[in-house]
């Protein structure tokens, strides 16, 4: 009760720089929770893009099917490798013409069918990633008769570095207004702090304890956090409505990632004005 | 109950404090400490609060040694120490009651048992009265009683007065004083800094302890001969 009536006394005697300090964190706490929904919609892009990978080996013509039955078997025993496919040049072409159907003329009226076979390699889930689908791909080159491998690089690999900027650039921006907000937090104790230095003054002459003292202080830093995740948690859910509904379709983070942004956002409060108010103290004592 | 055993302590910028300083005050005893400005007397007090430390030598307080006592246990000692201020340091926006509560509330008193004990503490010092008054309607004498009420919150062994007496006029100060006797009769060891020789004068059984420049120059428990009055009146004017 006392902790309470005292963080809402701190909260009125400075209720500007109060309220910096819940903007400030608000707002890094928000620039993470966007950066996080990009990050976030990224994965499951990426998770749904992962489950398609798959490198085709191009091979070369009249290779004898012995040759290609043993080639299969030892791609089939890759650690990587979920399973193999052999596609004839017919089934190539049959499938080309089932897919293209706006050329199936040119495809009905060709005299040789120029379309190779190949090896269409699974990836298990765990080895969907850009490095190990380009070590699957150099190993499968490096079969005499194989002519060409593609695996979708070009479109992989910038979207993996998409992903790590976003959470790069969300750790950044967010870390850099997370210690704006630390340093408000400090001020604003110290104000608190300096207004009760008669009181604290009193308190250290009776007898009252270091942390008794500090609780108050400490627990205003805790609701103040708290009051910037909920703020953070507002903008964040608006600018999720916001993109939903006007630009592309997203989805919302998961509940853990908000209940991290909460820890973050408390743990920042405890933890600046613990360290402010440690300092403080230094310089009162009762005489 | 408080030992000092030849403790110095100097603060250099000023180059004032104590030195080399002995004596014993048993429980249940009352001394002045008396001495001009800058004797060492608020030194004394201070090292007996763990305010401050020694330079070298120990103080002991009770079970506490300056040698020993880590930091946690600081607030522990002063809640066997009350100390009362020449200014009051009172809480303007509190009541007296609320001002008495404060020192208990802060030192864990559960809290059914917070106001009984304001109104008991306020009793013994002749206040019950103006529980609810704010200090500003108090006479200076009032607050000092206040101020002595508080200090006892906590039931402390020993009692310690900054000047408790250099706000007040003669009859205030009396009051104070016999007000310091009843709680010492109670078996609280007070140690009372004081400038007032007319104070000193009027209670020869009361030990006397005088500084001079950080120095010890006069016990009356371990001097042979009584202190002349005249060097007292003397010590006090030098300090005025």
């Amino acid at each position: 009760m006392r902790l309470v009536r005292e963080a809402i006394a701190g909260v009125r005697r400075a209720p500007l720089l109060s309220g910096l300090s819940i903007s400030s964190i608000g707002l890094s706490l928000f620039i993470v929770g966007m950066f996080a929904i990009a990050a976030h919609n990224l994965d499951a892009a990426l998770a749904d893009l992962e489950s398609m990978v798959e490198v085709v080996a191009f091979l070369a013509d009249d290779v004898p099917a012995e040759k290609l039955r043993i080639a299969q078997s030892e791609i089939e025993a890759f650690p990587e490798v979920s399973g193999v496919t052999f596609v004839s040049k017919v089934e190539a072409l049959f499938n080309a013409s089932r897919d293209l159907t706006e050329f199936s003329d040119v495809f009905s009226d060709l005299e040789v069918n120029p379309l190779p076979s190949s090896f269409e390699v699974g990836l298990r889930p765990a080895y969907r990633t850009p490095d190990a689908t380009r070590a699957v791909a150099e190993r499968l080159s490096s079969y005499a008769f194989v002519e060409d491998v593609r695996y979708g690089k070009d479109w992989v690999e910038p979207l993996f570095a998409v992903r790590r900027i976003a959470g790069g650039a969300a750790l950044m921006l967010g870390g850099g207004f997370a210690v704006g907000a630390a340093l408000l937090i400090a001020i604003a104790v110290r104000m608190a702090v300096l207004a009760r230095a008669t009181e604290i003054a009193v308190m250290r002459t009776v007898g009252a304890t270091d942390s008794y003292i500090r609780r108050p202080f400490v627990f205003e830093g805790l609701i103040t956090g708290l009051a910037g995740a909920c703020l953070a948690l507002g903008l964040t859910f608006g600018g999720f409505v916001l993109v939903d509904r006007s630009l592309i379709t997203l989805s919302w983070l998961p509940d853990t990632w908000v209940v991290g942004g909460f820890l973050v956002a408390v743990l920042l409060g405890i933890s600046a004005a613990e360290l402010a108010v440690r300092r403080e103290l230094r310089g009162i004592d009762v005489a | 109950m408080i030992r000092f055993r030849c403790v110095t302590k100097v603060y250099p910028r000023s180059d004032s404090g104590i030195r080399d300083l002995s004596f014993h005050l048993r429980k249940g005893e009352f001394a002045f400490l008396t001495g001009a400005s800058g004797a060492g007397k608020t030194t004394v007090l201070r090292l007996v609060h763990f305010q401050t430390r020694p330079d070298s030598g120990e103080v002991r307080v009770s079970r506490f040694s300056s040698r020993r006592l880590r930091r946690r246990e600081v607030p522990e000692l002063r809640r066997r120490v009350g100390f009362v201020f020449q200014d009051f340091r009172l809480l303007d926006k509190l009541t007296v009651g609320d001002n008495v509560a404060f020192a208990l509330e802060v030192t864990g008193t559960p809290r059914n048992k917070i106001r009984p004990k304001v109104q008991k503490l306020l009793g013994q010092v002749g206040l019950a009265a103006r529980t609810n008054s704010y200090p500003r309607e108090l006479s200076g004498g009032e607050q000092q009683r206040v101020t002595i009420a508080r200090a006892l919150a906590t039931d402390p062994l020993v009692l310690l007065a900054d000047e408790p007496t250099g706000n007040l006029d003669e009859r205030a100060s009396l009051g104070v004083f016999r007000l310091f006797q009843r709680i010492n009769a109670l078996g609280t060891c007070v140690l009372m800094a004081t400038h007032d020789a007319g104070l000193i004068r009027r209670h020869p059984d009361v030990r006397l302890l005088e500084l001079e420049q950080g120095f010890l120059i006069f016990d009356s428990q371990t001097s042979d001969a009584p202190k002349p009055a005249a060097k007292i009146e003397s010590a006090i004017t030098e300090s005025a």
